[in-house]
């Protein structure tokens, strides 16, 4: 189960949403400017809303009435950039095993070679990110939050800047992923048509505002 | 050899102590700032508290102020009689006044504004969102700093370390103040030069020192520019 819940503003903007997903799949549906980057800010930490509760399975990461709110290298939560953000000066292996050594050993449960090959990532391992094609360079953001052994995957409309063939191959890329490793997720996208097949739950947001819950086709938790 | 080199090119040994003591004072005030300039720009440039704009004004004290008043002012605060002289003096064994280690601090604390200036610039030049995407992947602050920050902005780090040694070994009036024109301990290129304009028939020493001058400033502009392109170089390597 995800819950999500904030208030917040900044300038003439005002985000007040609450979201319940009983799924392990959660997409963020709605028009730029609705406010689904900042609530996935939210929940990743960082951006601390005026109020607010994160928790993913019963294990809470921000509770501002509770006095909770954990640093985002606390929250171990992967998260998949709008731009892929990888680190210009280090290989594509190095840019995936960065997040590695930071989670804890006893809660590692993402394999390297497993990623890699899930991912048709093997034979980039040596480049450097400005050798890579867009949709490689996605690949790689991907397996870089994946290897943190995230709690939950957050990923900011991780098919926008691809051409359709390649938006057709990331997401079963996604698809695959989901079934390997049973991490939640929760992702934004502006295309309801683009999320109705990854989601279990879909919330549509509207100007800061949650204005429909709905079941997607992906199977239900519950 | 010393000797018979530098017979030859006319140098007496007294220039060449102040040759040698001019690299000695601007390498070690320079390298010695460094890890403080790296900690004060990072401070400038990514984080926000109370007192920064006078924190920044002190820093760039030195850039604007007359020589001899920082010069003055070190005398004050490390001299044998200063605060931070006698401290340092009776719990280290540290004495900067009149000793070629109050040149190296002289050196430093006049290099350290333009050091600061230029890492500072190209610290404020990283993506601020490589540093968010390190802190999304686990690693604390510091990790982010030593694996993303630093090494994006090395080709401002060491542009800025070669301005401090080249802006140290042209330094003269924080150094005469503070620790005089003494030859062998003191007298550096800029100081020496001062000395031979105030000594009739020293012309050629004065040609030759900055002959010298020329030639160290030039190789130090030239090896900033040669490492700085080497380093985007292998940042940009497959």
């Amino acid at each position: 189960m995800i819950e999500i819940e904030a208030a917040h503003s900044f300038g003439d903007f005002r985000l007040e949403a609450r979201i319940q997903a009983h799924g392990d799949t959660l997409a963020l549906c709605g028009a730029s400017g609705a406010g689904k980057t900042t609530l996935l800010n939210i929940v990743a930490g960082l951006l601390r809303p005026r109020a607010g509760r994160v928790a993913i399975d019963g294990t809470i990461f921000l509770d501002t009435k509770g006095g909770v709110d954990l640093a985002p290298r606390l929250r171990r939560i992967g998260y998949v950039f709008q731009e892929p953000r990888l680190f210009p000066h280090l290989s594509v292996e190095r840019n995936l095993r960065y997040g590695q050594r930071f989670a804890p050993a006893a809660q590692r449960f993402v394999d390297f070679e497993a990623v890699t090959s899930l991912l048709g990532l093997g034979s980039l391992l040596a480049r450097r990110p400005d050798r890579l094609s867009g949709g490689e360079k996605q690949r790689v953001a991907i397996g870089r939050a994946l290897l943190v052994s995230p709690r939950l995957l957050l990923m900011d409309e991780p098919l926008a800047a691809l051409d359709d063939a390649r938006r057709f191959e990331i997401l079963g890329y996604i698809e695959k992923m989901r079934e390997a490793f049973s991490i939640p997720i929760v992702f934004v996208s502006h295309r309801i048509s683009e999320v109705e097949r990854l989601a279990s739950d879909i919330a549509v947001l509207d100007n800061g505002r949650l204005v429909e819950m709905r079941r997607g086709a992906a199977p239900s938790a519950t | 050899m010393q000797q018979g080199f530098g017979a030859w090119l006319g140098f007496s040994p007294q220039e060449w102590a102040a040759i040698g003591l001019s690299l000695k004072v601007a390498t070690i005030g320079s390298l010695a700032s460094l890890p403080f300039g790296i900690a004060m720009a990072w401070l400038l440039a990514r984080r926000q508290f109370p007192g920064k704009l006078l924190l920044y004004g002190l820093v760039h004290l030195p850039l604007v102020l007359p020589p001899v008043v920082t010069g003055w002012l070190l005398l004050i605060a490390f001299g044998r009689q200063g605060i931070f002289g006698r401290a340092l003096d009776s719990c280290c064994g540290i004495v900067f006044s009149f000793r070629w280690t109050g040149a190296a601090l002289a050196a430093a604390v006049m290099g350290f504004p333009l050091m600061v200036r230029t890492i500072r610039l190209s610290i404020e030049a990283v993506d601020a969102r490589l540093e968010q995407a390190g802190e999304s992947l686990g690693a604390p602050p510091w990790a982010v700093f030593f694996t993303v920050t630093l090494p994006l902005a090395a080709p401002g780090v060491i542009a800025g370390l070669i301005l401090g040694f080249a802006r140290a070994i042209g330094e003269f009036g924080a150094t005469i103040t503070f620790v005089a024109n003494i030859p062998g301990e003191t007298q550096t290129i800029a100081t020496a030069i001062y000395g031979y304009t105030q000594e009739p028939g020293a012309e050629f020493s004065i040609v030759r020192l900055t002959l010298v001058a020329i030639v160290i400033a030039f190789g130090a502009l030239i090896a900033s520019e040669l490492l700085a392109a080497r380093v985007s170089a292998r940042a940009a390597e497959p």
